[in-house]
């Protein structure tokens, strides 16, 4: 894997511009990430470790030390599973940055480089390694997410992009101090053995700064506010990556600390996770509705999925705390089944966006359309990806949402009635996220693809080449896969939660069904007896149809439109206004700012010349929580300059006041 | 042999299910003092309508013509779950109520998508609509589902309906009766039916289900048409079915079968001349005022959901 | 309380005479496909093609509980695409003579039209005026033709009868 990656490195720097240097880089990451996949599928398989470990390479911390068992082989095949159409995907896509825009030999050296960073994360086997590869992803990320340094937007995306990362990272030091702070090693193996032993409130220390520095890395409300800006401004194929992959690490960190080596703790754990989960999800879907930016739209979705993950994470930490094992399983099954799904059609989602932003260089909604007929394809496969994220059976969000709907409903089981209460809140704003993604998806498939292109670009818009094409294929088809075989995954899935933090072995029968034994909620489904019977009734109406010879012609027409003579993309409806009632219906959260400028000839104020209608939604976490932190951060900032006079002796003079200061408490203690 | 039943089952849903929309709407003819037309009426329209050409607007791509048969399918297969003659049905294990919505949602997507394709205003406006519309309704059937699988014990339809027969007393519990209305507010909600959306409308600005469908024609539209009205039958037999079980077949003799054929006819009449009389009685809701009704179901929802817990 | 006022109504719907040859005129006779298509199910789009909105009134009759044209199996649309026959009125303008032919096209075969009142045949009292194209006939082929200014419902309603062959027998 270390060969492969290392591979793509090197052709990246050497081959530069070239195409087949392209491809190369491209070669370099599909070999790695499959190996990635080859290794995490094998420990999946056979369920033994993979450890290996050297400690001379950094004395200081234990060296580096590596081991990959179930979970993190789960994760390292999320990676594999993504990066390859990714990687293919790019091999094409880059092509555009030939004529100097960006660097190329730093684009591809940076994709394996992070690509390697991220698979290491999930090899970690002690404090030090986890931290190290964890900076060295962000930082790759950072590289990549600036790769068109060009332009104001993408410099700012950067620079919020790597100062919450490094706020993360604090916490996360924080809490690995705190953890480290009982045991003697940072050895995960020993911290998980010595951390029965720290105090309550360390380990809620623990919990809640992990929580803080993993959730900023994958995306809760309110710590996500990068991922709106720096998703949308990296190149398509990183954005795949970083959405469908990157923000699952943090879900990895989150589970790795608090199921594994702290071993699941109080209910309000589960419980602060299954809130911050609901909120996320609502606010994300709430964003996503109003933007009209495809990709700002794909990212806000992403914070919406993570919060579905952490719904079915949080009731897993709170059923597995009241013992309740088996129902503990399925929500952290259904957070986990959620995390493969959304790497699937998020990196599919993506990757399309790709494509559209390839074509018809615009990432605005309200410029495109028609692109179904110009890019055939690319719409398949993007229908494919936005009906798998709205959970629509038979494909894989269906599934994975009703895993995370049962274990909700198990919820009844809780023997503290104050928490069963807040349970059919959380299920009943989990299905109102399910049905504003459904309508923000309807959206945005329906703007892009669909009618008249409403601008010359979207008119003229070619399909993308195969490379592009191929690798988001891949993804489609693994969407289909995940979505009609269930019973080949929830298996595996128990399986990689044996063992963690006490819980049972669940292994589910390998049936048709994905069918759950549960005290309270039982329920029984089958997405492949459903998929084939939805297939076969295709086939049979249309048959009917035509054995009954009710064949009628078909003529073409022009639209209707209560007879007007022409049809033009201006009559179309545009995504502000496909979005508008639920603008209005959820005013309250939103908050937009309205602007009407009426201009009235100057004769007569019956005529009217022009109308301006101006509406901006900005969320009011930007306003509300980061901008009095930035503003007063700034202040403290200039304060502090003054120290600075730029005299020497001035200087010379602090160097002093502070040794003498350092000898008298050095003296005292 | 249960698998023949099934499928005969499904035919009988699929037969009857213009013959409850006439039957609507002859109704509120009625109450219109008029005699309208006779409740078969629907029939004579499907038949018609295949027998029609298609015009298909150039600018609609493959969606177009492919929605329509998704719509269908997506509603038939839902018939396949839902039990209307007996329980449990032997499809029971392939999907359960959270199944049939999200089957349902999935005919909803592709209609909208359809709605948005011929590039019309009108169509924009009903899948904008019809999107809201139902995504504000979601969490009520959520919650109406959680409140009939806690009573029950499962997600299950066939599960629900047999758990129901053998405790009766169940089926009066206030959770069950709010269950009832909150289930109600949204079955009127999803079908298009007042004081949501009203079904005969010819004032485009008002529609919200008709506008996506203004573009179709002849077989496309017989199939659109038909969906819809299964839809509605699907949404009055769960009504039905789910909070009143009696008369459902738990046996497969004839008897018994005769006995829930007779029995969901009944249900069904009684339904539907509750709905035409709601409907003559109440105006169209403007469509800013439909949340606030959908509000009022969800709050009734998680009441029935709280009630049926707190006295289990 | 309204429940007790429609009980108390009772059905009001008039049953329809035939006495119609003095009004309908029938230009093209319905074959006897059409009439298996159309003659129990008709869906009527209404297109005003510049009409004194006198015809409309009476029109707007049809659907009401004294004329009620339902019961024939008759309902209006909204689309022509869901439309069988057109029922058209006025003289047709210089502005709505476009619109008129997409209206047609825009209805799936088979199809009839059915054009009401005088100024749909001939004009009216506008003919001759520099705003009007023609007759109904001018624009579109036209299958009966309903005389009147305006026309009472009832004969409107045998017009459409008349023209899939569905009008009841003389008593």
């Amino acid at each position: 894997m270390f060969i492969a990656y290392g591979l793509g490195v090197f052709a990246a720097l050497v081959g530069g511009r070239k195409s087949f240097g392209r491809w190369l880089v491209a070669l370099g990451a599909v070999l790695g990430a499959g190996a990635g996949l080859a290794l995490g599928a094998t420990v999946i398989a056979t369920g033994t470790p993979f450890a290996l470990s050297i400690p001379e390479l950094l004395p200081l911390g234990g060296g580096l030390a590596l081991r990959l068992d179930a979970l993190g082989a789960f994760f390292l095949v999320v990676i594999g599973v993504v990066a390859i159409p990714a990687a293919l995907y790019g091999a094409g896509y880059t092509a555009a940055y030939e004529d100097g825009r960006a660097s190329l030999p730093l684009l591809g050296a940076m994709f394996n480089l992070f690509l390697l960073t991220m698979s290491l994360v999930t090899l970690a086997d002690n404090v030090l390694t986890f931290l190290l590869m964890w900076e060295g992803m962000s930082l790759t990320s950072y590289f990549l997410v600036i790769t068109e340094s060009g332009e104001e937007r993408v410099r700012n995306a950067g620079l919020w992009y790597i100062a919450m990362t490094h706020a993360g990272l604090v916490m996360l030091l924080a809490a690995f101090l705190l953890l480290t702070g009982g045991a003697g090693s940072g050895a995960f193996a020993d911290l998980r053995a010595s951390a029965a032993s720290l105090t309550h409130g360390a380990r809620d220390a623990v919990f809640v700064l992990a929580f803080l520095g993993f959730g900023s890395k994958a995306g809760i409300v309110p710590l996500h506010v990068w991922l709106p800006r720096a998703h949308p401004a990296a190149p398509s194929h990183v954005s795949a990556l970083m959405s469908g992959v990157m923000i699952k690490m943090g879900v990895y960190g989150l589970l790795r600390v608090a199921l594994d080596l702290l071993g699941g703790g109080p209910a309000w754990w589960g419980g602060l996770v299954l809130g911050v989960g609901v909120v996320s999800a609502l606010l994300g879907v709430l964003y996503a509705l109003m933007e009209h930016d495809l990709k700002r739209l794909l990212a806000y979705h992403s914070v919406e999925n993570i919060g579905i993950i952490l719904i079915g994470i949080g009731a897993g930490l709170m059923f597995h705390r009241y013992g309740l094992m088996s129902l503990a399983a399925l929500g952290f099954i259904g957070g986990l089944y959620h995390t493969l799904n959304h790497a699937t059609f998020k990196g599919l989602l993506f990757l399309g966006a790709g494509s559209v932003l390839h074509a018809t260089h615009t990432r605005n909604m309200e410029e495109m359309g028609g692109l179904i007929k110009r890019m055939p394809w690319t719409a398949l496969f993007f229908l494919i990806g936005a009906a798998a994220i709205s959970a629509l059976p038979p494909l894989n969000g269906f599934v994975s949402e009703w895993l995370v709907f049962q274990s909700l409903l198990g919820g009844v089981s809780i023997p503290v009635p104050e928490v069963v209460v807040l349970m059919p809140v959380a299920v009943g704003l989990l299905a109102l996220t399910s049905g504003l993604a459904a309508a923000c998806f309807v959206k945005a498939f329906g703007i892009t693809f669909l009618a008249l292109p409403r601008s010359p670009e979207a008119a003229h818009a070619h399909e993308s080449p195969f490379s592009m094409r191929f690798g988001m294929a891949l993804l489609a088809l693994a969407c289909i896969a995940l979505g009609v075989a269930p019973f080949a995954v929830v298996p595996v899935l128990g399986r990689i939660l044996a063992g963690l933090g006490g819980l049972p072995d669940t292994r589910a029968e390998f049936t048709l069904n994905v069918s759950l034994q549960t005290p309270s909620a039982f329920g029984q489904m089958s997405p492949t007896l459903m998929a084939l019977g939805l297939l076969l009734l295709l086939g049979l109406v249309p048959s009917v149809l035509w054995l009954l010879r009710l064949n009628r012609q078909r003529r073409l027409s022009d639209s209707w439109g209560c007879g007007r003579v022409g049809q033009t993309a201006r009559m179309e409806y545009t995504a502000t206004a496909f979005a508008e009632p639920l603008k209005r219906v959820f005013a309250e959260i939103y908050r937009p700012m309205k602007e009407l400028t009426v201009d009235f000839h100057p004769g007569s104020k019956y005529f009217v010349q022009s109308i301006e209608y101006r509406s901006e939604i900005t969320p009011w976490f930007d306003q509300a929580l980061y901008r009095p932190f930035l503003q007063s951060a700034t202040f403290v900032a200039q304060q502090v300059r003054r120290l600075q006079a730029g005299s020497l002796h001035l200087y010379l003079l602090y160097i002093a006041i502070v040794l003498i200061l350092l000898l008298i408490v050095a003296r005292w203690l | 042999m249960k698998y023949v039943l099934e499928v005969a089952q499904t035919v009988f849903a699929l037969a009857l299910a213009p013959l409850v929309v006439g039957f609507v709407r002859w109704l509120k003819a009625r109450l219109q003092n008029r005699r309208g037309a006779p409740p078969w009426q629907p029939y004579f329209e499907l038949v018609k309508l295949f027998g029609k050409e298609m015009v298909v607007s150039k600018e609609a791509s493959w969606l177009f013509r492919c929605a329509p048969y998704i719509v269908f399918v997506s509603t038939l297969a839902v018939t396949f779950l839902v039990p209307f003659l007996f329980a449990p049905l032997p499809f029971d294990g392939v999907g359960d109520l959270l199944a049939v919505v999200y089957l349902l949602l999935l005919g909803t997507f592709f209609l909208a998508l359809a709605g948005l394709d011929p590039g019309t205003a009108f169509g924009g406006m009903g899948s904008s609509r019809e999107m809201t519309v139902a995504a504000i309704a979601e969490p009520t059937i959520a919650l109406a589902i959680f409140s009939l699988a806690l009573g029950a014990g499962s997600t299950n339809l066939g599960r629900i309906v047999t758990q129901t027969l053998g405790n009766p007393a169940a089926a009066i519990s206030p959770g069950h009766v709010l269950a009832f209305a909150a289930l109600f507010i949204v079955a009127l909600a999803e079908t298009g039916r007042l004081p949501v959306d009203n079904p005969a409308t010819h004032l485009e600005l008002t529609m919200i289900h008709e506008a996506m469908i203004l573009e179709y024609s002849g077989r496309y539209l017989a199939l659109i048409e038909w969906s819809a009205s299964l839809k509605f039958m699907i949404f009055l037999s769960l009504l039905a079915n789910l909070f009143v079980p009696w008369g459902v077949a738990t046996a497969f003799t004839p008897v018994a079968l005769a006995v829930a054929v007779i029995a969901l006819l009944l249900k069904l009449v009684l339904l539907g001349f509750f709905i035409a009389v709601l409907e003559t009685r109440v105006a169209k809701l403007r469509l800013f005022r439909v949340p606030e009704l959908l509000g009022v179901s969800f709050v009734l929802a998680l009441l029935a959901v709280t009630s049926s817990f707190l006295l289990r | 309380m309204l429940l007790s006022k429609i009980i108390r109504t009772g059905l009001v719907t008039e049953p329809l005479n035939s006495d119609s040859a003095r009004f309908i005129e029938v230009v093209r006779g319905t074959g006897t496909e059409i009439r298996r298509h159309l003659g129990r199910a008709l869906a009527i789009r209404e297109v005003d093609a510049g009409s004194c909105n006198g015809c409309e009134i009476e029109i707007s009759g049809l659907t009401g509980p004294v004329y009620d044209s339902e019961r024939f199996g008759i309902h209006f649309v909204a689309s022509p695409r869901h439309a069988d026959m057109l029922l058209v009125t006025g003289p047709v303008t210089r502005n709505m003579e476009v619109p008129l032919l997409k209206t047609y096209e825009a209805t799936p075969a088979p199809k009839l039209v059915v054009a009401v009142g005088d100024c749909a045949k001939h004009c009216g009292v506008f003919k001759g005026s520099y705003a009007v194209v023609g007759s109904v006939a001018d624009v579109i082929p036209v299958d009966v033709f309903v005389t009147g200014c305006p026309p009472e419902p009832a004969e409107i309603l045998q017009g459409i009868l008349a023209a899939v062959g569905r009008l009841p027998q003389k008593q």
